[in-house]
């Protein structure tokens, strides 16, 4: 028996070494590759090797897939596969009531329920009852599904996830020829561990088929996605691919300083492996030098880059003040983590805006934007790009973690489709003309980048306060009033797009608003309130500096503003001091990406209230 | 306008652009108006700089100066070339970018005690280690000048100044003996006051391939004026100039470095020990365990004594030039990526088409 569902979220958790990361991959990129719309949340430990079945160890993978366009990996989880009691433990509030639980029984040792905090044994003492429990002996059925390769018992324990992902691609009634491509490939070096995983999940599949412990089995339909070639993608990807295409549509070499620093090292990783397209990593011995040689580069005409995360980008904040007094191009890319300090690395949040915007000393205007999804981030790098290199200024992208390791499709762009960018060198004077580094296009108040090697513009930049056109050192108070208010100017003056008032009903009264990554969870929420025939508007504010021209007209037309941030209201001060509206914060600050259901429900207060102020 | 003619590839200037014009002093020097205190060390230093580079032969559009915060680093304003007077300590961050990017530049940078030694010490290892080709020249004068005289990091102990009033403790750190630990290629010391031996060192530092560290004993004559006296006074006999392949002895032939029972170096009397005993100098030598040795013969208080010149010559790939010959393997026959290589990047090795 089948039955059609419209959308389910899956979570495999288990232990760091069960390989839950890339069973859960590999269970996305297949609902992906079918033509279900994915979004997928990882979650591992900031330990690298935490101890066996700990709770500090719990890594895990989650994926939505659906019938349907979605917008966030999902908050409450269909099916829960935990591999031992700590994931149990783990991720058992996530799981909705009736939904399924898939476990490994031989787990439950009296040591590894005691690792994880449990007195009694959750399969046995009745505290599961309302979830469908599926408590299978994975070790045991792995192990006879794989005993003809003669395998040790490590390597056998090692194969359980794939029985997982087999049982659960047969209850989700998907196509298994991908999974075993995919193991054929990875494991092409050693046959006896290929054909165990292949026959582990098999197994998995078979189990299903053959059991009864499934009453029924689910189909979810294709989405009606947009026609054309799609990929796989997640927000570093998306973020290394789309400084390569601005490098390649400025004609500028690409070059990334960096300083390992999680979760920003794996755009490090991806644009380390693309030196056939002229990218040159630099691997700096700090946070500093990581920036000071970007700067450096693009001093020399490159395109200079540098990737990092909260603590990092407070160790960058004195060489951003450096480009924006020299008005070079420089493209800072922050890949926010929870904080303060150390925080929590390998978790998500937005709590560097207010530091992306005023963490520098002085009057230190700097563009910034920030995507909303793992696939927007290639948009956002060229723009970013774009921006850093036509202004002469230094641009901050905002990412997040849960960007970054988020994936989804992605209809894969024409690079011959996309605009040029056009770094505008200054070009050698007529003989005798005198070369002014700092005299401005009058009408967007960008300087000339003028770089080293072109004769006759030969000139010196620095930090101290310049002379307004020639550029000199200058003390004269009236100077210094004039280019602080200069390079305020020259960055307002940066176009960007409006931003756009969604609300089909024309009737709302409240407007959410939001910015980067919690567009997922508000754009879910936003369905939900309307799903229940309740009108409300939604604001996405892509860039943050400068601000869209029409966004206070926008906020100012008498609806109730709600700005629901993974901080305490960053955006909203912003909002607030910008255009003196009434701008509510929403906060949740857990390190994970908002919770759609909670959200909606405070959506569904503020507009049942905005009704009744009427 | 540029020449055809090329350097040796082992050279510091290969690959910068040589001038077909002889330029002169005068090219070099910018209309800046030099402000450093009148008398202070850093006029010599400018002056030997101006001179040189026009003999150096390379494009003047192709020299770039790079320096950080303090009274050294004003240095680029008054060079007329590109430049950039940077952020504290962080000049040669900047100029790795650089000079990975640019390899047609020749890329100097100037910078201070506190800037190289204190602020900047990470960054001075980090690049000496992996020997980015740029020319360092690290102006000593043993005090803050443009905070107004606060010590520094090769300060003696003891030193009183207006953060120190009861006299630092703080054990300075020995530039030479620094770099040495850091795997630098070149190191070098000279005297502002030297103007022949400063060119010298330079000229020999411009030409070598990696980073080049040049320690330059400079005069502050506000903060802490005569630093150097004790070392460069007439009735010295203290400067210990290393010359390639010479024996290693004081000005006046008095004394000569020999190496002592326990493995250090020692002054001793040639006419005690014999011209036999007195070490020769070879900068080249692989090993900077002779080169260090060396550099401890600096007097750690008030300087009576210490060798100036080449400590270290060697060669070695330098960072910038591997990472260059990297791209290029990568690259092989295609120069730039196309819209098709482009393409193909981004569609990866797994798509899937929805009809």
């Amino acid at each position: 028996m089948s039955e059609q569902v419209s959308r389910v979220v899956v979570r495999f958790a288990g232990d760091s070494g069960d390989g839950m990361q890339l069973t859960g991959g590999r269970f996305g990129a297949d609902a992906a590759r079918q033509g279900n719309d994915i979004v997928t949340l990882p979650d591992y430990p900031a330990e690298i090797r935490a101890p066996q079945g700990s709770l500090n160890g719990v890594s895990s993978f989650q994926v939505h897939f659906a019938d349907v366009d979605i917008v966030t990996p999902g908050d409450d989880l269909d099916v829960l596969v935990a591999m031992n009691p700590a994931a149990l433990k783990v991720h058992l509030p996530s799981l909705r009531r009736g939904g399924v639980l898939i476990t490994d029984t031989a787990e439950y040792t009296r040591r590894n329920l005691s690792h994880a905090g449990y007195s009694s044994n959750p399969l046995t003492d009745g505290s599961l009852d309302q979830w469908q429990l599926v408590d299978l002996d994975l070790t045991s059925i792995t192990s006879d599904a794989v005993q003809e390769f003669g395998l040790g018992r490590k390597t056998v324990s090692r194969s359980r996830n794939m029985l997982a992902l087999g049982l659960v691609s047969w209850l989700y009634s998907r196509d298994l020829t991908p999974t075993r491509q995919w193991i054929r490939q990875r494991f092409s070096d050693n046959p006896r561990v290929r054909d165990a995983n292949l026959a582990a999940l098999q197994g998995g599949w078979n189990y299903g088929e053959n059991t009864e412990t499934f009453v029924v089995r689910y189909e979810v339909a294709p989405a009606g996605q947009s026609p054309g070639r799609y990929r796989q993608i997640s927000g570093s990807q998306a973020l290394a691919l789309g400084l390569i295409a601005a490098s390649h549509l400025s004609g500028l070499p690409l070059f990334l300083g960096a300083y390992p620093i999680t979760p920003a090292s794996d755009l490090l990783h991806e644009l380390a492996k693309r030196k056939s397209f002229g990218v040159h990593t630099f691997q700096a011995e700090d946070e500093i030098a990581a920036v000071g040689a970007a700067l450096g580069a693009s001093f020399g005409g490159s395109l200079g880059v540098c990737t990092t995360s909260g603590p990092g980008f407070a160790l960058k904040q004195e060489m951003i003040n450096l480009a924006v007094m020299t008005e070079l191009p420089l493209v800072v890319i922050d890949v926010q983590r929870a904080g303060p300090s150390t925080g929590m690395p390998t978790k998500t949040e937005q709590g560097d805006l207010l530091q992306a915007l005023w963490g520098r000393n002085g009057e230190s205007p700097v563009p910034v934007i920030a995507p909303q999804s793992p696939a927007d981030c290639f948009d956002a790098a060229i723009e970013a790009s774009r921006i850093a290199l036509t202004s002469r200024t230094p641009v901050v992208l905002l990412a997040d973690a849960y960007l970054a390791n988020g994936s989804e499709p992605w209809l894969i762009p024409q690079i011959a489709e996309l605009r040029p960018i056009d770094p505008n060198f200054a070009r050698p004077p007529a003989e005798g003309g005198v070369f002014e580094p700092y005299r401005r296009d009058p009408a967007t108040l960008d300087r000339p980048w003028a770089i080293p090697g072109t004769p006759g513009l030969e000139h010196r930049l620095g930090g101290l306060e310049k002379q307004d056109g020639l550029g000199n050192i200058s003390y004269d108070p009236e100077n210094h009033d004039k280019m602080v208010r200069l390079r305020a100017e020259h960055i307002a003056r940066i176009p960007v797009p409006d931003a756009i008032w969604d609300d089909p009903s024309d009737a709302a009264r409240v407007v959410v608003v939001g910015w980067g990554s919690s567009w997922g969870a508000i754009t879910a929420a936003v369905r939900r309130v309307r799903q229940m025939g309740l009108p409300i508007a939604q604001v996405q504010v892509r860039h943050l500096n400068p601000l869209p021209a029409n966004l206070g007209v926008l906020l100012r037309r008498g609806h109730r503003v709600i700005v629901p941030e993974v901080n305490l209201g960053q955006l909203s001060t912003v909002l607030r001091a910008k255009y003196l509206v009434d701008a509510q914060p929403w906060s949740r600050v857990r390190g994970r990406p908002l919770s759609v259901t909670e959200l909606t429900e405070h959506l569904l207060q503020q507009v049942e209230e905005a009704q009744s102020d009427q | 306008m540029t020449s055809e003619q090329t350097r040796d590839p082992g050279d510091g200037l290969s690959g910068v652009p040589l001038a077909v014009t002889p330029l002169n002093r005068k090219d070099f020097t910018s209309d800046q108006e030099v402000r450093w205190c009148p008398g202070c060390g850093d006029y010599a230093i400018l002056s030997a700089v101006q001179s040189l580079l026009p003999g150096l032969g390379i494009l003047r559009e192709n020299t770039v100066v790079i320096s950080g915060i303090g009274c050294a680093s004003r240095f680029p304003y008054y060079v007329n070339s590109y430049g950039m007077h940077s952020i504290h300590g962080r000049a040669l961050t900047i100029a790795t970018g650089l000079a990975i990017t640019r390899p047609d530049l020749a890329i100097m940078i100037a910078t201070g005690d506190g800037d190289a030694l204190s602020i900047g010490a990470n960054h001075l290892i980090h690049t000496l280690r992996r020997n980015v080709n740029l020319t360092v020249l690290l102006f000593n004068n043993r005090i803050y000048g443009l905070t107004k005289g606060q010590y520094s990091p090769t300060s003696e102990l003891g030193k009183v100044t207006r953060s120190s009033p009861l006299g630092s403790v703080d054990t300075p750190v020995n530039a030479v003996s620094l770099a040495l630990g850091a795997e630098a290629t070149f190191v070098a010391r000279s005297i502002d006051s030297d103007r022949s031996h400063l060119t010298g060192v330079l000229r020999a530092a411009f030409e070598h391939r990696g980073t080049s560290l040049v320690e330059i004993y400079q005069n502050c004559p506000i903060f802490n004026d005569g630093a150097w006296d004790d070392l460069t006074s007439p009735d010295s006999d203290g400067v210990i100039e290393l010359r390639q392949g010479a024996p290693i002895t004081t000005p006046s032939g008095r004394l000569g470095v020999i190496s002592g029972d326990d493995g250090s170096l020692q002054l001793a009397p040639i006419n005690e020990v014999g011209l036999d005993r007195v070490l020769v100098h070879d900068a080249h030598r692989e090993d900077p365990t002779q080169a260090f040795a060396l550099s401890r013969l600096t007097d750690s208080g008030r300087v009576k004594r210490s060798p100036i010149g080449i400590f270290r010559q060697v060669s070695r790939p330098t960072f910038d030039d591997l990472g260059r010959q990297q791209l290029a393997v990568a690259a092989g026959d295609a120069a730039r990526p196309t819209d098709q290589s482009v393409q193909a990047l981004l569609a990866g090795e797994s798509t899937w088409v929805l009809a």
